[in-house]
């Protein structure tokens, strides 16, 4: 691995698509869900003015995998959350990459200061319940 | 009024508020909390919780085409996320257990803080500093292009920059917005970053920061589909139209235009708080 192809400008071009992927896909993954949400539950009463929390299955990034595969045919509350999640993985993609970038360009310093970055969003993620 | 309509008109008002977000380049994310709450009468965590995955959208789909240029100091973003993603968690925590009135109150002062910031004008610093031993050792200095060639800069004020940035973070968990406006003044007051860098690295953590706050939101129920469905689509499309018109719009009038109707907000937030109604 020559150090040109593993320059800043190189890694940020890299992350540059992979943001923009992720969001295209989590984007269309909601679309999609809103399209089967409203076709069911469009006519229904919106009610949000009181806080009572999501059920389990929209909360939890397990339960939303679940509910989201399970469910595929069914639920488009459960679809529009995958795509959420989707959404909030992507910036956690972005710092998990440039972990493996500082790592190629062997700056253990900056390796070490994104892992604390990427220890953070996976504890907001999975271990703040 | 139902599902369709209610998710019909808050994506309407969000693609009018990520477009304007977008052309001023204060954000989209500070009026859709209050819009969803002071006129669709959504509860305030609800609201906060569809902005914060807003923001994530916006600030990656910018970010995409910002780094292509250049400019953006990978660096300084990731140390600097070291304090916005605690602070984010500790925003988020403490969201979690104060009232949505208090929310508000907080939420109206930034308002007016922001649109007091806008009408500034932002003042470029020499790029000539010394370099400090705590930035060589971090390796924050670097360089961007400009019309005459590379140029390099100097970092300074990291303590006070980082301190911003915790407080930054703590605003964005408790608020759900990207706290824009207080990354680019640490970034520019205090360690005298380069205008083009500070704003395009401050985008770039945007994202980062609010997924921090994201997942606690996720966890505590917070994030309502069928709030954070019509936001998110809404934001993202204003957005993006927004990036497009922005070469050929007459910005100025527009940004005071804006920052109106942020004073505006920011005083009503504050006023439906204080009485109680949120």
């Amino acid at each position: 691995m020559s150090t040109r192809s593993w320059n800043d400008l190189r890694i940020e071009v890299i992350i540059g698509a992979l943001l923009r992927t992720g969001v295209i896909l989590a984007a269309a993954v909601v679309l999609f869900g809103a399209v089967v949400y409203l076709a069911r539950h469009g006519q229904e009463v919106a009610s949000y003015g009181v806080f009572h929390g999501e059920p389990e299955a929209l909360k939890s990034v397990a339960g939303i995998i679940q509910g989201a595969l399970h469910a595929l045919h069914m639920s488009g509350r459960a679809i529009i959350q995958l795509g959420l999640l989707l959404l909030i993985a992507t910036p956690v993609a972005r710092v998990a990459f440039s972990a493996v970038a500082f790592a190629r360009e062997r700056d253990y310093l900056y390796v070490w200061i994104t892992l604390f970055v990427l220890g953070v969003l996976l504890y907001s993620l999975f271990g703040s319940h | 009024m139902n599902i369709l309509e209610f998710s019909a008109l808050v994506a309407a008002g969000s693609l009018l508020a990520g477009f304007l977000g977008a052309l001023t380049g204060l954000g989209g994310g500070v009026v859709v909390v209050p819009m969803l709450a002071l006129l669709f009468h959504v509860d305030i965590r609800y609201a906060i919780g569809a902005s914060l995955v807003s923001v994530i959208a916006t600030s990656s789909g910018a970010a995409a085409a910002y780094v292509r240029e250049g400019y953006s100091n990978i660096r300084i973003g990731m140390f600097l996320e070291t304090a916005t993603t605690v602070g984010a968690i500790a925003g988020a925590a403490i969201a979690m257990h104060v009232s949505g009135n208090a929310i508000a109150i907080v939420f109206g002062a930034v308002l007016l803080y922001s649109a007091y910031l806008s009408g500034r004008d932002r003042i470029e610093h020499g790029a000539h500093l010394p370099a400090t031993k705590l930035a060589t050792e971090l390796r924050l200095n670097g360089s961007y292009p400009t019309a005459e060639g590379m140029q390099s800069y100097n970092v300074e004020g990291i303590p006070a920059g980082y301190g911003l940035m915790f407080g930054a973070g703590v605003l964005s968990g408790l608020l759900g917005i990207g706290s824009g406006a207080v990354k680019v003044l640490a970034m520019d007051q205090a360690m005298k970053i380069p205008f083009k860098v500070s704003t395009t690295t401050s985008n770039f953590m945007i994202g980062v920061t609010a997924a921090a706050s994201a997942g606690l939101y996720l966890n505590r129920g917070y994030i309502a589909p069928g709030v954070a469905m019509p936001v998110m689509l809404g934001v993202l499309a204003g957005s993006l139209i927004g990036a497009r018109v922005l070469v050929r719009a007459r910005v100025k009038t527009l940004r005071y235009v804006f920052a109106a109707v942020i004073v505006v907000l920011g005083f009503e937030m504050i006023f439906n708080g204080a009485t109680g109604r949120l």
